[in-house]
């Protein structure tokens, strides 16, 4: 049990009368891809915002790298090592791609009760920024609006920030959404490249990507996970297959 | 080349402020140094407002709180037989510092339009209680017979070097406001108002810069009270109305938003524009109010955005 980074017992969460998440149990072992696939409506985002912390949940508890971090908002789960990319990107807009980074970066350095110096000529925000843009394949487009980077880029620099947080548990909320073949294949290279050393819980709709990503899945159908087990399990799955990816092949 | 034109921009504008005085001097109209040192003062409150709207989103309805709390500071101890300033000015600045952290704490949190309102509503409480407290004139204001006293080293009952103590601590804000938006505490101020979700995912707990931004804000404001204090000579409830506050947002707006130049442009044209349209018609009033809202309809950037050299990065 104790490889275990990430524990769920019981995750609910109601909207009025609809169950959105319905008592989850869900587990991600160190070094882990485990992905969650399901239909629109789901509850996938549901679930990824409450492991971030931007939504309570009604019901449940989750436990991470040993403790109860269940009462814990967004910024202090942050600061336990969760970081997470949203389904509809979010960037600071009116920001260089380099100065998101940077954000990223000063967000673990320590408070930011500092008033004088200025932040953009401080070497250690801006040299491992730089860093992690290089990274993602952003380093040509540091200086650039981050509001004028294409699509795709953006959630490249969305994943860069998220990086640079050196988080134990990186969420993506399918980021492969809404690309090209070719920006979706470089996204696919880079979270491949990140496979194994950087634990992740990856939810997708691009099933080619899932099946050569993920080490895991499991399947979230209205709110129930109704399989998790290793690719080919799930391929095999009847109940999967009927529920969910009939509607594919 | 951008680096260039604002090096010009900020000496033009120094040389020409500094050099006021003995133009008006010469040309004897001693009132242009009265206006422009009331433009400078305001343009304090509303380089203190810029930093919590300009940079942190924090849209306070209620700015015009802290020139009232400096001022009476400032009223109320010279009142009581205190009249040096090394007492009156740091009691204004703290006074305001307090008040704007317990409002800032209360509505901080609450978001949009319920914000505009609570910081409305608590400068109205302070509006209604100056003017119930009669032993500080009520309604009427009170005169301050003797201006803030600083052992001898300048006299603020002589318009010219009061006008040059106005000059430096204006432009002493302005740099001070340039330099924390640019710092890290001012970089999280601006992330914040940019994408709230994204900066508490990254592990920024928006709330406490912005309260510590709002109390910043509130002294420096409460700075620009105690100036208002002595260039009157005078205070009054009225330092704190509403429409007060929706002035000093103005400047902002009109300005533009987030830039260093902003506020005193802003503080400068509304100001001007009010004295003459004043002179002109007793309906100034209805003129002006549309003049500004088509202002901010069609000018977004503001003057400081149209200005060569007034912009900022
Ligand atoms: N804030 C909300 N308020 C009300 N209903 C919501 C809210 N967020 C999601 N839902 C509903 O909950 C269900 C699950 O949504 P979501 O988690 O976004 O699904 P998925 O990400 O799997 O597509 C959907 O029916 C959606 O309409
Ligand atoms: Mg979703």
């Amino acid at each position: 049990m104790n490889d275990m980074l990430l524990e769920v017992r019981g995750l609910s969460k109601s909207f009025g009368a609809l169950r959105a998440c319905d008592g989850i149990d869900f587990d991600v072992r160190e070094g882990e891809t485990h992905a969650v696939i399901g239909p629109n409506g789901a509850g996938k985002t549901t679930f990824i915002s409450q492991l971030s912390g931007d939504l309570r949940p009604d019901q449940g508890s989750i436990r991470f790298a040993g403790q109860d971090v269940t009462p814990l908002r967004a910024p202090a789960r942050a600061k336990k090592g969760f970081a997470r990319s949203f389904q509809i990107t979010s960037i600071y807009r009116e920001f260089t791609a380099l100065d998101n980074v940077a954000l990223a970066i000063q967000a673990h350095a320590g408070h930011s009760f500092r008033f004088w110096k200025p932040a953009r000529s401080e070497p250690a925000l801006r040299d491992p920024a730089r860093q992690y843009l290089d990274g993602v394949g952003l380093g040509e487009r540091a200086n650039a609006l981050a509001a004028n980077l294409s699509h795709g880029e953006q959630r490249q620099l969305e994943v860069a920030m998220a990086l640079a947080t050196k988080p134990r548990l990186l969420l993506l909320d399918e980021p492969v959404a809404g690309m090209g073949t070719e920006e979706s294949q470089r996204m696919v290279t880079l979270l491949d490249s990140l496979k194994g050393r950087q634990t992740m819980i990856l939810v997708e709709h691009d099933m080619d990507a899932v099946f050569s990503l993920a080490d895991r899945i499991s399947v979230l159908v209205y709110g129930r996970i109704i399989a998790t087990g290793a690719p080919l399990d799930i391929r095999a799955n009847t109940e999967v297959r009927q529920a969910y990816l009939g509607e594919d092949s | 080349m951008r680096a260039h034109a604002q090096l010009i921009f900020w000496a033009v504008l120094v040389a020409a402020l500094a050099l006021l005085p003995p133009v008006v001097g010469v040309l004897h109209e001693p009132f242009y140094v009265e206006l422009v040192r009331r433009v400078m003062i305001f343009a304090i409150a509303a380089a203190s407002l810029n930093l919590i709207l300009g940079y942190g989103g924090l849209v306070s309805f209620g700015h015009a709180a802290y020139l009232g709390i400096g001022g009476y500071a400032v009223g109320i101890l010279s009142f009581y037989g205190m009249n040096s300033g090394w007492l009156q000015w740091p009691v204004a600045i703290g006074a305001s510092a307090l008040v704007a952290l317990a409002i800032g704490a209360v509505s901080i949190r609450a978001s949009g339009m319920y914000f505009i309102m609570i910081t409305l509503a608590f400068t109205q409480m302070l509006y209604y209680l100056g003017i119930s407290i009669e032993e500080f004139g009520g309604d009427d204001g009170m005169r301050i017979k003797t201006r803030s006293q600083f052992s001898g080293l300048i006299d603020l009952a002589d318009p010219v070097a009061s006008y040059y103590l106005v000059l430096v601590l204006m432009f002493g804000t302005i740099y001070l406001v340039h330099r924390i938006a640019r710092s890290r505490f001012g970089m999280v101020l601006r992330a914040a108002k940019s994408n709230e979700a994204r900066s508490r995912a990254i592990g920024f707990s928006p709330y406490s810069y912005r309260l510590c931004a709002f109390t910043i804000a509130g002294a420096l404001c409460g700075l620009a009270g105690a100036l208002l204090a002595n260039h009157t000579a005078y205070i009054t409830p009225d330092f704190m109305h509403w429409t007060r506050s929706g002035e000093i947002m103005f400047m902002v707006i009109l300005g533009g938003v987030a830039s260093s130049a902003g506020p005193l442009l802003g503080a400068l044209v509304l100001l001007v524009f009010e004295t003459l349209l004043a002179g002109w018609t007793e309906h100034w009033q209805v003129i002006l109010g549309p003049l500004l809202v088509l202002s901010v309809i069609f000018f977004r950037t503001g003057l400081a955005g149209i200005i060569p050299g007034a912009g900022d990065e």
